[in-house]
């Protein structure tokens, strides 16, 4: 058995589709429906996992009204579910989705990802950014709590762990959600695009966001599903772009910037495997971390009554 | 003998560049999300000069609409410079866009009747904010939007009359600076005449920004481009730049804050709107 499994290490196909939403600003109502007649695009294709943006359904920038448009994890989940259901009927799928929470008057910038069944749904875990951009265009924290934790949970897709826009901009982030045991990295997110100074034929944030996804990718062996918002808000246009990379670095597909749209695509998770097998990095990282991390030096604090290290 | 492999050193005469055909996307994809998804709106107005800005954006405003949508609209003062006239009228024939022609003489010259002594600043400001009055009716009558023009170099140099030039709802090129609007023309086909004419408010006779302002546009840009990088004036000389222009453009920049903003409300409650009460634009 043993030997027949890694003669044979099988395929683990998984259908993926990403909404790249173009919510229009603070409707979440109408933008729910859009998302009815977005979800019965899929029916044929029955993914196992679909993926929207950040601030899917309401639009990123909302100042003050953030609180208006704040919900319950539930209600979020059962506002998915529902309308996956009104679409494709009894399918089972998963969903994760960006949301601005409330939970119980605190508030902050999540994402969800829950199991859709026939009869009810199971939130499998939310996400609440821990990162939050204040800075030049950015305000979130003005507005916002941050998260104060990245866990790894068991998705439709086996062990993952999503961050949200900014927080993948932190090399530390995919690396201990890597190292906790995600083999998939499911990233809303929502940025604002400039640059245009470069070379290519893309903004040079969309540029950057694609060499930030490919090196993580790369560096730990693990797949990314990136769902970026699309449309313009006040002049600043998000810059869609979403895609899925695979454990080798290599983008599978890749959405315009500028136009709300579905991405499709069916990824086998065995080649995670693979290239951990042919780059094991993620190997190395898990043996020389906990040196690195136990380093005294390091401006951490170590428990209870323990003085930051800074402080000495 | 090894190699040598130098790094480059900041050219201080090199204008900040562009991707013109990823800026262009980039514009057209704005115009279209905020005209025609978020307002319902499928016309715009233009207020065409005969200069390069307002020619880039009646271009931009056509990929955008169809040149069918486009309402160019040429408003020219009795000391206005002929071939203003004729060069928005190259930009028209290009572009197949729609145009019309309204004098202001006799709006501005009724209310300057009533102050022969307003010197040429308070007559530019009235014609100017003229120019404005009729884009927006004539927005209104087309249902349509009006569309601005400012560059972000002369935005941030305040060489711009406050609620005129800059009241149109939506500018496309407001983050552009001059010399990156020329390279936008040459990528997006704007004639000839009209990159290589020297640009001017044409509120004057012989009136030319570069003149106006003591600067040129290629030095200003590239003064700027550092100078909002957060560099100082002594970084910006120590990196090639002349003192002098640097102290022109710095005073100009931050002596003209207010002309970027909307009107300072005095404060009272803490319900005060865009102090306290917070809502998007587009909310």
């Amino acid at each position: 058995m043993l030997l027949a499994d890694s003669l044979n290490r099988g395929t683990f196909r998984q259908r993926i589709a990403i909404l790249q939403t173009k919510p229009q600003k603070g409707r979440y109502r109408e933008n729910l429906e859009a998302l009815v007649d977005a979800f019965g695009q899929l029916a044929e294709m029955k993914p196992h996992l679909v993926v929207l943006p950040e601030a899917a359904l309401t639009g990123y920038f909302l100042e003050g009204a953030v609180y208006e448009l704040a919900l319950f994890a539930s209600r979020f989940a059962g506002d998915l579910a529902q309308a996956w259901r009104s679409a494709c009927g009894d399918q089972p799928v998963a969903i994760v989705s960006g949301f601005f929470e409330n939970d119980k008057g605190t508030y902050y910038n999540s994402a969800v990802h829950v199991d859709v069944f026939a009869n009810h749904e199971v939130i499998e875990h939310v996400h609440r950014k821990m990162f939050l951009p204040t800075y030049g265009v950015f305000d979130e924290e003005r507005f916002l709590s941050r998260g104060r934790r990245l866990e790894v949970f068991e998705s439709v897709l086996g062990p993952a762990a999503m961050l949200i826009c900014e927080d993948v901009w932190h090399s530390i982030m995919p690396t201990i959600a890597a190292v906790k045991g995600a083999r998939v990295l499911i990233v809303p997110s929502a940025a604002p695009g400039r640059g245009v100074d470069g070379e290519g034929t893309e903004l040079t944030s969309i540029a950057r966001w694609h060499d930030i996804l490919r090196t993580i990718a790369a560096e730990h062996g693990v797949f990314i599903i990136y769902a970026g918002l699309t449309g313009f808000e006040g002049g600043k246009g998000m810059s869609g772009s979403s895609c899925i990379v695979d454990p080798r670095g290599e983008i599978v597909v890749s959405a315009p910037a500028n136009e709300a749209c579905i991405v499709r695509a069916e990824i086998d998770l065995g080649e995670i495997d693979l290239a951990r097998a042919n780059l094991p990095l993620l190997g190395d990282l898990a043996a020389v971390l906990p040196d690195l991390l136990l380093d005294e030096t390091l401006p951490l604090p170590r428990g209870v009554g323990h003085r930051h290290v800074a402080d000495r | 003998m090894l190699p040598i492999v130098e790094a480059q050193r900041l050219d201080p005469d090199a204008p900040p560049a562009l991707n013109a055909e990823v800026a262009t996307a980039w514009l057209v994809a704005f115009l279209r999300d905020e005209l025609i998804d978020r307002r319902g709106i499928q016309r715009a107005v233009v207020g065409l000069s005969g200069g390069v800005d307002s020619a880039v954006t009646a271009s931009l405003c056509a990929r955008a609409l169809g040149p069918e949508n486009v309402h160019a609209i040429r408003m020219p003062y009795a000391t206005s410079h002929p071939s203003s006239l004729t060069d928005a009228q190259r930009v028209v024939d290009a572009l197949q866009i729609n145009c019309r022609t309204i004098e202001i003489t006799a709006a501005v010259d009724g209310y300057l009747a009533f102050e022969p002594d307003a010197d040429s600043r308070r007559r530019g400001n009235v014609m100017a904010r003229t120019r404005m009055l009729i884009l927006f009716d004539q927005s209104a009558k087309l249902d349509a939007l009006p569309i601005g023009t400012g560059n972000k170099t002369e935005r941030l140099l305040g060489y711009f009359t406050w609620h005129a030039d800059d009241a149109p709802p939506l500018n496309p090129l407001g983050d552009l600076f001059k010399t990156q609007v020329w390279a936008l023309a040459a990528y997006l086909g704007v004639p000839d005449a009209l990159i290589r004419k020297a640009p001017s408010a044409d509120l004057e006779a012989n009136q030319t920004d570069e003149g106006d302002l003591g600067i040129t546009y290629a030095r200003a840009d590239a003064i700027l481009a550092q100078m909002l990088l957060g560099y100082s004036d002594d970084q910006l000389i120590e990196r090639g730049f002349a003192r002098t222009e640097v102290t022109l453009v710095r005073r100009r920049v931050e002596g003209t804050h207010w002309k970027r903003h909307l009107p300072t409300t005095a404060m009272l409650t803490n319900t005060a709107i865009n102090e306290f009460y917070l809502r998007p634009v587009d909310f």
